[in-house]
């Protein structure tokens, strides 16, 4: 038995289940499949910052895509809200990246310089704040804090109450969720895709490809490449703790529970996302009570590993296929930051049925440029 | 960095146990235990409990021999107070917190001797002050020689109920009442399952303490169903179809299950014991897992009682010893043989137990919505219900959509209700369902202890 | 409510729970001090302030959450009582730097 549908997405993760909303709210018949209870689920293992300040050095068009999204997710988390009466944290106050010596703070200096000459017409604000600074806008920074960077565009959100916000909205708009729905089958013809998952065959004009590193081996099924690769990310998440911290970091910040979450780890470790490496907890638990003396009190009461779905370059891969039009791959690894581009510029250009010009340096043809080029 | 032939988390019967018999072997040996004193949970505080009379029998011969042996024991480094944190799988390095510092520590091998927790017994009211486990009150009773004043009401079945209920009532416990939650036909589907002759010490052992409650005046109620506990800002009453009595202390009691948070955390193989309703590693006959450093013993690889932990806890040990190439394959089988028979007679009675107590289906799975199941995020049967029919499939991805399991506990409380209730409403069983895969650290430690910062570098 | 028996166990040890002394055996914990002090609840949780007593006493359930010796969330079955001990019930979350935390709106 075969159910047709508009759109098939694969993937029930943040990047998945984001476009499949937009796709759903914009009238498209949308079945999202997924996996079963224990998958890699980089979903799962989101620090949860919407953020800025860190993404897009020499890609000028990444940077104007993430500032697009922050930009969009205000809408996005107060349409959520109005659907599912689910609050997905959404704090944008703007954002801290901390420096603990000179060298890192020179660096820093000149990386945010750079980002806003890319910036170009977009424009970027920040400033360098030395330790006096810094202070004024984060309470209980220790001496070993020397400088820090701010820009206002920063924030963070709850990445679970997200996902679930969005699985909600998703099925309340009338999609379609299959769980236990990993894809054993495909085949593909221009504007004719059909997947067997979980035991049924769907069919639809269009395909979109978000399941993560999954992502790598289904993308030549459907005339797409998509060369991710793991990359591992340890949390630390300390109890409930009563607020204290007016704004997020690159590695710290307090989610509305109270919980204080430490990260930014990165290992290439391949596929195990089980092992965590005490020597890492340790170094960035250092790392943390440096910047934050007061959070050496706090329990941590849970830790993990989970793996990034990260591409050669670093930076997201979205692309339509030429041989097969109506495929269409999403691979990345900032699900959160990415949420309101997900949901409500990209998917309305898949349910417009082809990628913009503007969307061309996002796509994998550019990994054989650079080959061809070297 | 020290080094160990074996280290054992837990001082229980079978760490106990497993040390003194890899001691004697020549192993080097560490037992790591969160209590202050040996005796794991059964014989908490045996040492001090001295000669309380109220704990007269097993508790005090048994145990405290137990625990005489364990200290008397050369070979062993005991380490009460501390907590295993992590272990690497790859290094066999695991890290220890003890007062405040954590260290890492160097095996050849990692037994672990965990024992068992009370099953969660979510019904309404659990939450209320003066609601606890059954074995929340035995501990109390050892550490403290403390018992419960006012009316008291036990509720559920098991073994502990009746020892509990002799021990509180000898002990001057005020006006007590048994609610056995068990089901009318459970006795006769019990006797199917035999064993009778071959436990007959055992069997015996309780029907004598049957007979001791009764005459001690402890009141029974028996077919108990729909339990309930009610009160402004305590427990005042306990209520259940038919019934209602005032209390000023509502003990609850489903039977025990293995502790397998540190097991699961490690990623070994784990199976769902349909008899006892739980999760359980996958072990061999040397209680060896599915990880070649690591191994199991006790009640955390299956509920046997103590007599069988000391059992698999020996067993354990000469594995050890053959693995560290102390003693050849021949030898310990050899030696192992005697501990197999006492292991054989300690669970001839186990099949017989597990279906004269085998839990309702509502201890499992709760039917009122509004029943909290995760005590430390507050989340009802109803919202994991919902969870289930948005698409959660298991109680990780439950976790994610409603916080089960992420508060201090872990999930220890909560995981297997969520399971059970994601698998009766999507019509699966409770193994498909899954369990929560936790992770490092076991225990919470703090960021510092984590960090361990020399203080002139902070602040 | 728990009662000592000091005829078995003796209650040597001093320690104060809510600032009020009680005499507890040695090599009890902080949970059983508060027990045995008839505290109604040893903490109110982050979540809903409902309020909670020591559930499992083996280091499972983290409901016997309490403030020890200045010391935020500790579990307090798990902490052995020492002469002069301070036992407080820990109300919600805890304070990151209890006194000096500057705090700001949540």
């Amino acid at each position: 038995m075969s159910v047709t549908h508009d759109v098939i997405v694969v993937g029930g993760g943040l990047v998945g289940t984001a476009i499949a909303y937009g796709l759903q709210k914009r009238g498209l018949s949308t079945v999202l499949l997924d996996e079963g209870d224990v998958a890699h689920r980089a979903s799962r293992g989101n620090f949860g910052l919407v953020w800025v300040q860190s993404k897009g050095l020499g890609a000028p068009h990444y940077q104007r895509w993430t500032r697009g999204s922050a930009e969009a997710w205000p809408s996005l988390a107060t349409e959520l809200a109005e659907r599912t009466g689910l609050d997905t944290a959404l704090h944008q106050p703007g954002g801290i990246h901390i420096c603990l010596s000179e060298e890192e703070f020179e660096q820093r200096a000149v990386y945010m310089a750079q980002l806003q000459r890319e910036a170009g017409n977009l424009g970027m604000e920040y400033r360098m704040l030395n330790h006096a600074e810094t202070a004024e806008m984060l309470p209980g920074i220790g001496r070993a804090v020397v400088g820090s960077s701010w820009t206002p565009y920063d924030g963070h959100a709850s990445p679970l109450y997200l996902l679930r916000a969005l699985h909600t909205a998703f099925r309340d708009a009338g999609g379609t969720y299959r769980p236990n729905a990993g894809v054993s089958e495909g085949t593909a013809a221009p504007r004719d895709f059909s997947v067997q998952a979980g035991g049924e065959t769907h069919r639809a004009p269009r395909i979109v490809l978000a399941a993560g590193l999954g992502n790598a081996a289904l993308a030549p099924r459907f005339g797409l490449e998509a060369p991710v690769r793991p990359q591992r990310g340890q949390v630390l998440v300390t109890e409930r703790t009563r607020q204290l911290l007016p704004m997020p970091t690159t590695s710290i910040r307090q989610t509305d529970e109270g919980s204080v979450m430490i990260g930014d780890s990165k290992e290439e470790a391949g596929y195990d996302s089980l092992t965590q490496t005490p020597e890492l907890m340790r170094g960035m638990a250092q790392r943390a009570v440096l910047t934050f003396p007061w959070i050496a009190e706090l329990n941590i009461v849970r830790a993990w590993s989970a793996l990034r779905v990260m591409a050669p370059d670093g930076l997201p891969i979205y692309d339509e296929s030429g041989r097969f039009p109506g495929a269409f791959t999403a691979n990345c690894h900032s699900g959160v930051t990415l949420a309101g581009a997900h949901a409500d510029i990209l998917a309305p250009m898949i349910a417009a049925g082809e990628l913009p010009p503007e969307m061309a340096p996002f796509s994998a043809r550019r990994f054989h440029d650079v080959r061809s080029a070297a | 960095m020290k080094t160990y032939d074996l280290a054992i988390t837990g001082a229980g019967p079978a760490g106990m146990a497993a040390a003194v018999e890899a001691a004697s072997l020549g192993l080097s040996v560490l037992v790591i235990d969160e209590q202050p004193a040996p005796g794991g949970q059964v014989f908490r505080a045996v040492e001090a409990a001295g000669a309380d009379p109220a704990l007269a029998g097993e508790f005090l011969d048994a145990g405290g021999a137990l625990a005489r042996g364990f200290r008397a024991a050369r070979g062993i480094d005991y380490s009460p107070r501390s907590t295993l944190w992590h272990m690497d799988l790859v290094t066999g390095v695991i890290s220890v917190l003890r007062d405040g510092a954590s260290e890492e520590i160097q095996v050849s091998r990692l037994l672990l001797a965990t024992g068992a927790q009370e099953r969660p017994v979510p019904i309404p009211g659990w939450t209320l002050p003066g609601v606890m486990g059954a074995g929340a009150a035995q501990i109390l009773l050892k550490t403290a020689g403390a018992v419960p004043q006012g009316p008291l009401v036990l509720a559920g079945q098991g073994p502990l109920t009746w020892l509990l209920a002799v021990q509180l009532l000898r002990a001057g416990a005020g006006p007590m009442t048994l609610l056995e939650t068990g089901g009318k036909g459970a006795l006769w589907d019990a006797f199917r399952a035999g064993g009778l002759w071959t436990g007959r010490r055992l069997l015996t052992k309780g029907v004598s303490l049957v007979r001791e409650a009764k005459r001690r005046g402890l009141r029974i109620v028996r077919g108990v169903r729909d339990l309930r506990a009610e009160g402004e800002g305590r427990v005042q009453r306990v209520r259940w179809a038919g019934g209602e009595i005032a209390c000023d202390t509502l003990l609850l009691h489903e039977g025990v299950i293995p502790s397998t948070h540190v097991s699961r955390a490690l990623g070994l193989e784990h199976h769902w014991d349909e008899a006892q309703r739980c999760w359980r590693p996958a072990l061999d006959e040397w209680g060896a897992t599915s990880h070649d450093l690591v191994a199991v013993a006790g009640d955390g690889g299956g509920i046997g009682g103590w007599e069988a932990a000391t059992a698999t806890g020996r067993i354990a040990a000469l594995d050890a010893a053959r693995r560290l190439g102390r003693l050849s394959a021949e030898e310990a089988a050899r030696r192992a043989a005697p501990h197999r028979a006492q292991l054989a007679a300690a669970l001839a009675l186990r099949p017989f137990l597990d279906r004269l107590y085998a839990p309702a289906p509502e201890v499992l799975v709760p039917k009122d919505d509004a029943t909290i199941v995760c005590r430390c995020e507050e989340i009802t049967a109803g919202q994991v219900r919902q969870a289930a029919r948005l698409g959660a499939t298991g109680p990780n991805q439950a976790k994610a959509y409603l916080r089960t399991g992420m508060g201090p506990c872990q999930g220890r409380m909560c995981g297997n209700t969520v399971a059970a209730i994601i698998a009766a409403e999507r019509g699966i069983s409770v193994e498909e369902a899954g369990a929560l895969r936790p992770r490092a650290p076991f225990k919470p430690l703090t960021v510092g202890e984590l960090a361990a910062l020399p203080p002139e570098e902070v602040g | 409510m728990f009662a000592p028996r000091p005829d078995i166990r003796p209650a040597t040890v001093e320690v104060f729970v809510e600032g009020r002394p009680v005499l507890v055996p040695e090599g009890a914990s902080a949970a059983a001090a508060v027990l045995l002090a008839g505290l109604p609840a040893i903490r109110e949780t982050p979540v809903g302030g409902a309020p909670r007593l020591p559930y499992c006493m083996m280091g499972i359930c983290f409901d016997c959450l309490a403030e020890i010796d200045g010391v935020a969330n500790r579990q307090a079955c798990m902490v052995t009582v020492e002469p002069g001990m301070r036992i407080a019930a820990q109300r919600g979350a805890r304070q990151a730097r209890p006194g000096t935390a500057p705090e700001v709106a949540a």
